[in-house]
């Protein structure tokens, strides 16, 4: 069956399952789920001596869902750790619902081999554990959803977190748990503050217990059911860089300009806007354009949002931006910030973007500069499968922040060595078109359609513009047509659009 | 309209990215390298890439300019060959020193373009002044071809040669920039301005460029796509040069309807200069992008 | 064009392609492909290293292509530069060849 924008569904998937119909075509009343919860007595301990015993106590049982966030990134230890300890206690069958997944989790092949996970649901799919799957490896497919959807997800009970493996950069006896101070710090622990909102038993695993009470906390101690202390909860430098650095690629730096001009003549740009950009090359540098032309013009942003960064952070102590809402911190510099500045606020992911609540923030925003791997001649956007077919990345707030926000702009160069970015149909979708505004390339712009306010306004701006066939012919002039990928029937992974319905599914390449 | 060559963007022609992609930077000219930026080893291969790509990707309005070997060395022959005939817009030779020098490159195009039936004289040159004896014969090498559309300096030997280094005020350049502005001009053709390679060093190389606009240089090399949008700026007229301009341009056409020999306006006379200068303002704006083309003759 | 030794064109850098040429004694082009692109334009690449070579009259080779996404003009002059060198000329190409099937 096809969805509204025309990807073919098979039956076998949809399984009760509803299609993709519009961004806000699902949009009736929700019930949200509830965890169970085993009260504390006063004089209980919480603190327990191993990952084995926190498991064991937690009553983890075969075909029980377990989840982990994804703030340590690539530097991460906690999930291999637990994985490996759930696979020693011979427990099977488990669905694993990570906030994401990196290449540092490919030992995860290993226990998907062997029964222990049999059914994953994640954000992104990196290394060697994507290629796997990509190529079969599990007999479920990989359910792929955003950070909004994720929220929505666990709020309306379709993933009901039985365990929560919650690692923090630091931790009370009693379960106050931090991302933003401790030996490794991560900054805001946005994405698992929703699990230990709803996973029926949570368990704080950290490397730095400190003396009660560690406040303020990312996750308070009413949520904990135990903590464990390790010896590392990750390496510091795959955790969170320095700081992040403008990029001096001219490609990147001149996407950025074309992206900043497209923001300032937008009608988006004026006081009090508020911004969203990503930590890629030329998103990043947008929001360098944008500062200067904020103080040149005088005016303030009144929130910038999302993954945030040393720019973000400077912006904020300059002024030129009242709040930060963050719910993952990129460097250690915004980590470090969110203990430091008073209006750089922690936010969950289900206040970041969760489309089924009374108003998510990205509601609220103006503009968002998003990246793509791919985009089609519909303005869909795929930034999760290569152009190979294989999954390399992550759907993350893609989706939520394109819907929410009023202008939505693409950022990516037209060509990436030979395989062009504008095609006829992008491998897979994560945004649908009907939500992206604006795609910049180093070779020019396209509007979309949808939006004749916008193609008047820069029609005398000097920025090549052109429509998106355009922009694939271009593409297509330079690089040749190029093959398309071969696939089989088999379905490796269902993309849920954050609303919960099938907006696309990915299969095994050949 | 005359033709805008405020950026000569410095490619490798060794780098089959960066050939690439050169002209969506948006400079006014592309010039690939096959002399200095290329090694001896690799002189064969950058020029076949060179020729491949200039005779196969779309450039579109990018004046593509190739430097080429001098005739003095075993590649300066097959490198006019090659650009020749993959059809470039202007051969650029560096290191030039005489008339003779511009004259001896000349004619090689002219063979090849006789042997391949391209229009004669169709391939345009410019020449690199590069020494102090260049500097000297800059009128004579700025008019020794037909095909020679512009002349520009290459200062990094032509320090060395001077016993000196380059300063950031650019005082130890001041001699051999006036005399090939002049030379340029008394030829009627272009004046470019040598590289600024500091490229982290926005602040110099915006002084730079002012200072080579004040002396009268139609543009300047450049060799990192991030120089360009600055050269423009810099080149770009402001509102109020834009609207002064329009006031003169329109006072001379009314002039030219009624059969006017005396331009006037706000009852003072206007000198042809003046009048030459507003049509090249409003060129650059119009190439600028601030400014559409035509817009003066509407009331 | 007769190729009398091993040789080597282009490099291993993002959008180019490094062509390694040798003479076979068997008449017939035999081409080793390795390319980040394989699956969108392996098939274009071979066809325009075989193109090339014919064009040249190079009958009997075997080529040995790392391909980095680049495009068919820089195949094609990474291509024509080995052949080139694997054939001893240096300078006085046949440009009247090179631009016929170039057109």
């Amino acid at each position: 069956m096809k969805n509204s924008i025309g990807r073919e569904i098979p039956e076998s998937v949809i399984n009760g399952l509803e299609l993709y119909q519009g961004p806000f075509a699902k949009n009736g009343e929700v019930k949200k789920a509830a965890p169970k919860v085993k009260p504390a007595k006063p004089g209980e301990s919480k603190l327990v001596s191993s990952i084995e015993e926190a498991i064991v106590k937690c009553g983890l049982r075969d075909g029980m869902t377990i989840s982990f966030h994804h703030h340590f990134r690539e530097g991460d230890y906690i999930l291999n750790m637990v994985v490996d300890a759930i696979a020693k206690l011979g427990i099977k069958n488990l669905t694993l619902a990570s906030s994401s997944l990196g290449s540092v989790h490919s030992p995860l092949v290993k226990h998907i081999k062997n029964g222990v996970i049999t059914k994953i649901t994640t954000s992104g799919l990196r290394g060697a554990l994507a290629e796997e799957i990509s190529r079969g490896l599990m007999n479920e497919p990989v359910i792929i959803r955003s950070h909004g959807g994720r929220a929505r997800a666990i709020e309306a009970g379709d993933i009901k977190i039985d365990l929560a493996f919650l690692g923090a950069s630091s931790s009370d006896e009693y379960g106050n748990a931090s991302g933003a101070r401790g030996k490794a710090i991560c900054g805001s622990l946005g994405y698992a503050r929703v699990d230990a909102d709803y996973a029926d038993k949570v368990v704080i695993i950290t490397d730095t217990l400190v003396d009660f009470p560690n406040v303020p906390a990312s996750i308070p101690q009413t949520k904990v059911d135990y903590v464990v202390r390790v010896d590392e909860i990750g390496n510091p430098s795959g955790i969170a860089s320095g700081a992040t650095r403008f990029t001096k690629n001219p490609k990147e730096l001149l996407i950025a300009e074309y992206a900043s001009r497209v923001i300032i003549e937008s009608g988006y740009f004026k006081d009090g806007f508020s911004f969203q950009t990503g930590s890629g090359g030329s998103a990043l540098a947008v929001s360098r354009f944008l500062r200067n032309e904020m103080i040149k013009q005088g005016i303030t942003a009144s929130f910038a949002l999302g993954g945030i960064t040393k720019p973000m952070v400077e912006m904020l102590e300059e002024g030129l931006i009242k709040n930060l809402f963050d719910v993952q911190s990129f460097d250690l510099v915004a980590a470090d910030s969110i203990s430091r500045n008073e209006r750089h606020h922690e936010i969950d992911a289900s206040f970041y973007a969760n489309p089924h609540n009374r108003g998510c923030i990205a509601n609220n925003l103006d503009v968002v500069i998003l990246s793509a791997l791919e985009i089609d001649t519909d303005f869909n956007i795929n930034v999760m499968t290569g152009s190979d077919g294989v999954m390399r990345g992550a759907s993350g707030g893609h989706c939520d922040t394109a819907a929410g926000a009023k202008l939505t702009v693409i950022v990516a160069p037209l060509i990436r060595g030979r395989i062009p970015t504008v095609v006829d149909s992008v491998n897979t979708v994560i945004t649908p078109g009907e939500t992206i505004d604006v795609l910049v390339t180093d070779h020019g712009i396209a509007v979309n359609p949808r939006r004749t306010d916008l193609i008047e306004r820069f029609m005398n701006v000097s920025i090549p513009v052109y429509t998106i066939e355009q922009l694939k012919e271009r593409a297509e002039s330079i690089v040749g047509k190029p093959d398309p990928i071969e696939y089989e029937d088999q379905v490796v992974g269902i993309v849920e659009y954050r609303d919960g319905t099938i907006i696309d599914v990915v299969r095994k390449v050949k | 309209m005359e033709r805008l060559r405020r950026t000569m963007m410095f490619v490798p022609g060794s780098n089959p990215g960066m050939v690439k992609d050169a002209y969506i930077y948006g400079s006014d000219s592309i010039m690939f390298d096959l002399e200095d930026a290329v090694a001896l080893t690799e002189k064969d291969s950058a020029r076949f890439l060179v020729y491949n790509a200039i005779k196969t990707l779309d450039y579109g309005d990018k004046e593509i300019v190739v430097r080429i070997n001098g005739l003095d060395t075993p590649y300066g022959r097959d490198d006019i060959e090659a650009v020749v005939r993959a059809g470039v817009d202007v051969i650029r030779l560096p290191k030039t020193e005489a008339r003779e020098d511009v004259i001896a490159v000349d004619e090689v195009i002219e063979e090849v373009e006789r042997k391949i039936g391209r229009e004669i004289g169709s391939t345009k040159m410019m020449a690199a002044i590069e020494s102090p004896l260049g500097v000297l014969n800059a009128y004579s090498i700025a008019t020794a071809s037909k095909r020679l559309i512009g002349i520009a300096l290459g200062a990094e030997d032509y320090v060395t040669n001077m016993k000196t280094k380059r300063y950031p005020d650019g005082l130890e350049l001041l001699g051999a920039r006036s005399q090939i502005v002049m030379a340029a001009r008394a030829a009627g053709i272009y004046a470019i301005d040598t590289v600024y390679t500091d490229v982290d060093n926005e602040e110099g190389f915006r002084k730079e460029v002012e200072l080579i606009k004040q002396l009268g240089f139609d543009g300047k090399s450049v060799i990192n796509p991030r120089q360009i949008p600055l050269v423009h700026e810099i080149y770009t007229p402001t509102q109020d040069e834009i609207q002064k301009a329009i006031k003169v341009v329109r006072a001379a056409r009314e002039a030219e309807e009624k059969g006017l020999g005396v331009i006037s306006l706000n009852g003072k006379m206007i000198d042809k200069p003046i009048v030459e200068r507003a049509e090249r303002i409003l060129q650059l704006a119009v190439a600028s992008g601030v400014y559409k083309e035509g817009m003066e003759n509407e009331k | 064009m007769k190729l009398i030794k091993r040789a080597v064109a282009g490099t291993l850098e993002s959008s180019d392609i490094q062509v390694i040429i040798e003479p076979r004694e068997e008449a017939c082009i035999e081409i080793e492909l390795k390319s980040s692109v394989e699956k969108q334009f392996g098939r274009q690449i071979r066809r325009v290293i075989r193109e090339t070579l014919e064009a040249l009259g190079v009958e009997n080779a075997r080529v040995i292509a790392t391909d980095r996404g680049a495009l068919d003009c820089t195949i094609r002059a990474r291509v024509l530069c080995a052949a080139y060198r694997a054939s001893g000329i240096k300078g006085k190409y046949d440009w009247e060849v090179i631009d016929k099937w170039n057109a």
